[in-house]
């Protein structure tokens, strides 16, 4: 194996599909201009159910427009969100010349194919056994799209789903990044992906009372970080990013959009849903993310947080960040992107890394939406109304992403 | 009711353009499920148990293995609703 332990990662390509656009430059637009992916469900299951949640984020492009009806077919719609993304991402870094034998993917999904296993769950017991698809078994593994994007690409140095609730995508970033260190790959694809829109899920989330109830302001209703906020909404998409170690990138005179410089991660150890209250385990992932890429909090201008818009949560990452960083957290302006997108779930992480990563080179970080009174108990710059404007010279950024279970992981994003 | 080869041909057609893409004018008498048309025996399971609620008509697993061409289909299934 190659060592590529001293060697800067950086990133060539971006893919997304998310609830306001069906590609990065369209979600990245309607993110600048404070768009919301959020509206009514048009379902008919949410009446036949009788849900009280009645408003989702749900994909802006049907992926049958996108993509070969017999694709849409053999893969479960979290596994065409990730080879639509990731097509995207490998088009974008202008589908680099790589020994097949060190190209990676990473696809990581908080639940996979529910789709496919509860529609044919309702199969079996409705129709008998023998109208089960016989592609059933690999369309519901949560590694269908990490398996479908391998193999559309052609990638053999390993294909890995990353499980980890709502910090899956930045998982999979974080493991293609030690993948390229560790010398098993000089390329490596990696997001996430996820597609719950089924009223099971949205069930077991009600459940939880984790879900926004404010059916009649779908668009108002992801709101982190303000009085009002009362959960989040679900979201569905995927986004995905194209790493190679900085020597392969500029030896094919690739695009560099920013750096992946390091990654934190951490688990509580403390409750399977809630956050601890005190956020240590998630300052630490922070802390580490930072070290990790060799820098300092007073290098860090930017965060794109969590920040998912539910009473607890918001609560807990402003804390942890102002225990990981202190009076030094006064200068990293925080974009709340889910008051636009949603709560992508095990997609969340990566289209948020995808976020900080045009934020650092662009420049431009995006305002949060639907911030009208500002909760005393959070202790941020949360940008809102105007998008702001990043300093020019040598930058880095932070992307938060925690997942049920207590999973914690941070990633730094530096300017190239 | 019994329908005519052709039809059943038509209808088979389509089913296999629904599950594999497969341009419908493709789908002819002599080609072979596997060599010609590139489908396998996962494909195929989808498509017997289609053409099954389709024709009105119960294809046995063990049979399926002996529907080698689009023919042996096609006459299969006319035998199997007469």
């Amino acid at each position: 194996m190659t060592s590529n332990s001293e060697q800067r990662i950086v990133v060539t390509g971006l893919g997304a599909t998310t609830p306001v656009g069906g590609n990065v430059t369209e979600t990245w637009e309607a993110v600048l201009a404070g768009t919301s992916g959020v509206s009514l469900m048009t379902f008919p299951w949410v009446e036949t159910y009788q849900l009280p949640v009645k408003i989702a984020a749900t994909i802006k492009q049907a992926p049958v427009d996108v993509m070969a009806r017999v694709e849409v077919r053999r893969l479960d719609p979290c596994g065409q969100y990730a080879l639509i993304a990731a097509r995207e991402a490998w088009a974008d870094a202008a589908t680099p010349e790589v020994e097949p034998e060190r190209l990676g993917v990473v696809i990581g999904t908080g639940i996979g194919g529910v789709h496919t296993l509860l529609d044919q769950w309702d199969t079996l017991k409705e129709k008998g056994v023998r109208r089960i698809f016989p592609l059933a078994v690999p369309m519901l593994i949560v590694n269908g799209p990490a398996a479908a994007v391998s193999i559309e690409l052609g990638a053999r140095a390993g294909a890995h789903a990353p499980v980890s609730a709502c910090s899956s995508g930045a998982e999979a970033i974080g493991f293609a990044l030690e993948m390229i260190r560790s010398g098993r790959a000089d390329v490596v694809v990696a997001g996430g992906t996820e597609a719950a829109m089924h009223p099971m899920p949205i069930a077991g989330f009600t459940a939880m009372q984790a879900l926004s109830t404010r059916n009649d302001e779908p668009e108002r209703a992801s709101r982190p970080y303000d009085t009002g906020r009362d959960g989040f909404v679900l979201g569905e998409g995927a986004a995905v990013i194209v790493l190679e170690t900085e020597a392969h990138a500029k030896a094919r005179g690739a695009r560099i959009y920013a750096e992946i410089a390091g990654v934190g991660i951490s688990s509580d150890a403390y409750h399977i849903a809630a956050p601890d209250p005190e956020g240590a385990g998630a300052a630490r992932a922070m802390r580490d993310a930072v070290r990790a890429a060799g820098l300092s909090p007073s290098d860090i201008v930017h965060i794109n947080a969590h920040a998912t818009s539910t009473p607890v949560g918001d609560v807990a990452e402003s804390k942890a960040i102002r225990r990981a960083f202190g009076d030094e957290a006064d200068h990293m302006p925080v974009s709340a992107t889910k008051s636009m997108t949603g709560h992508l779930l095990g997609a969340a992480g990566a289209l948020e890394t995808v976020f900080t990563i045009l934020a650092v080179h662009h420049r431009l970080a995006p305002a949060t939406i639907n911030l009208d009174r500002f909760d005393p108990a959070i202790s941020l710059d949360v940008i809102t109304g105007e998008n702001r404007k990043m300093p020019a010279g040598d930058i880095a950024a932070l992307n938060n992403s925690f997942g049920f279970g207590g999973h914690n992981l941070a990633l730094t994003i530096r300017s190239v | 009711m019994a329908q005519s080869e052709k039809e059943i041909l038509d209808g088979l057609a389509e089913i296999v353009n629904e599950e594999t893409g497969l341009d419908t004018a493709s789908v002819e008498l002599d080609k072979s499920f596997t060599d010609d048309l590139d489908i396998d025996s996962l494909s195929m399971m989808t498509i017997v148990v289609n053409a099954e609620e389709k024709f009105g008509v119960r294809i046995p697993d063990d049979e399926v293995k002996n529907l080698k061409t689009v023919r042996d289909a096609v006459s299969f299934i006319a035998g199997a609703q007469s």
